[in-house]
């Protein structure tokens, strides 16, 4: 059974909800909370997430609209870029005056 | 300094407090836990624009002649602190008062009964409260000015948390209809004293410290006609207006909130934890 399906019909949707700490910097998942809409869904992640200053700009997402990966699969996903190490840019010789890489 | 402006910062004071304490009645009650934050956090921005205001009230009281002090509050606890000699702070002006000393507007101390009513409360003083920091900020005190700064971002977010669930509910099921119409209507007759010029707020307004209430009420109207239709209610009938708040003379709520608010201070004097 989907998680829908057993999901209580009174119950508002889940949204999954990213903050962005400050800008420049990528939204980050924080976690979830229960609304009526999307609007509903970014005040409740205000008021949950944000009391403290901990972000600039939200982005929520209605929870059944993000795919997962199958944990199941994760061998065949993950494991072959385990040996695959000369595709890591760590054996280019840079000069000393670059500092920042 | 008067005994008029410090009326009026505690008019101000008052409407915070008991406004903020009426929504922390919510906490742990909530319809859903972020309801529940969103209120609490709501309280919090309201206590917290008390607190300034109450320091900034005593502060004024400290400087009166100790020959006025004694005229401006009856409250017995109150006067026993004044009669000692020692300057008051901002707890005693929130804890030993009695509600005739208090002049929030009657609106604030009614009861939250459920989340139309708590919506529809809200939904009238915030609106106010948008629009009268809006003024506040251009007086002539620079503190009340830059309270009322800090506070409007505080309070237009309120204004759209209000202005939302009344939309919300009355433009929702056939039952959210009727039980936020029946709200909204109740309430009507405490909306008239928020714009209501009292003999401080004429005296503030003429030195410059405070705003045009008469400006304010079409301002008021207009924003609260807008919200009403979006939500499909009806504007409620015009009719007698409850007031005396802002003189002290209250309904039987205030009682109610300042027995449980003031008890600990009252039985544990300058208790602290």
């Amino acid at each position: 059974m989907s998680q829908q399906e057993t999901e209580h019909k009174s119950e508002w949707p889940l949204w999954e909800v990213f903050i962005r700490s400050k800008a420049g910097l990528d939204h980050k998942h924080v976690g979830s909370l229960h609304a009526a809409d999307a609007q509903m869904a970014i005040e409740n992640a205000r008021d949950v997430y944000t009391r403290r200053m901990e972000g600039v700009s939200i982005w929520v997402v209605e929870s059944k609209y993000l795919h997962t990966s199958d944990p199941d699969e994760s061998a065949s996903m993950y494991e072959p870029a385990n040996d695959k190490i000369y595709r890591h840019p760590t054996f280019y010789n840079l000069p000393d005056e670059l500092k920042h890489m | 300094m008067s005994v008029q402006k410090l009326k009026y910062i505690l008019q101000i004071a008052d409407n915070a407090l008991i406004m903020g304490h009426r929504l922390s009645e919510w906490c742990g009650h909530g319809p859903i836990l972020e309801q529940d934050i969103a209120l609490t956090n709501i309280a919090l921005d309201h206590l917290g624009q008390a607190r300034s205001l109450y320091q900034y009230a005593a502060e004024q009281f400290n400087e009166l002649p100790r020959a006025e002090q004694e005229k401006v509050f009856t409250s017995p606890a109150l006067q026993a602190i004044i009669a000692g000699g020692q300057p008051i702070d901002e707890d005693d002006m929130a804890y030993l008062r009695d509600g005739w000393d208090f002049y929030n507007v009657l609106l604030v101390e009614q009861a939250n009964k459920d989340w139309a009513y708590t919506a529809a409360r809200s939904l009238y003083y915030d609106t106010f409260n948008y629009h009268f920091y809006t003024g506040l900020q251009n007086s002539n005190d620079e503190t009340l000015a830059a309270i009322a700064e800090k506070s409007l971002k505080e309070v237009t977010y309120h204004m759209r948390w209000s202005s939302e669930w009344v939309i919300r509910l009355g433009d929702g099921t056939a039952e959210s209809h009727k039980r936020m119409q029946e709200a909204a209507s109740y309430l009507w007759q405490y909306t008239g004293e928020l714009c209501t010029m009292v003999e401080t707020d004429k005296a503030m307004y003429k030195a410059g410290t405070g705003v045009n209430l008469d400006e304010l009420k079409t301002k008021w109207a207009t924003a609260i006609g807008k919200v009403l239709d979006e939500a499909t209610l009806a504007q409620p009938e015009e009719g007698w207006m409850q007031q005396g708040g802002k003189e002290g003379r209250h309904t039987e709520h205030l009682g109610y909130i300042l027995a449980e608010m003031q008890y600990m201070q009252r039985t544990y004097p300058n208790m602290e934890w």
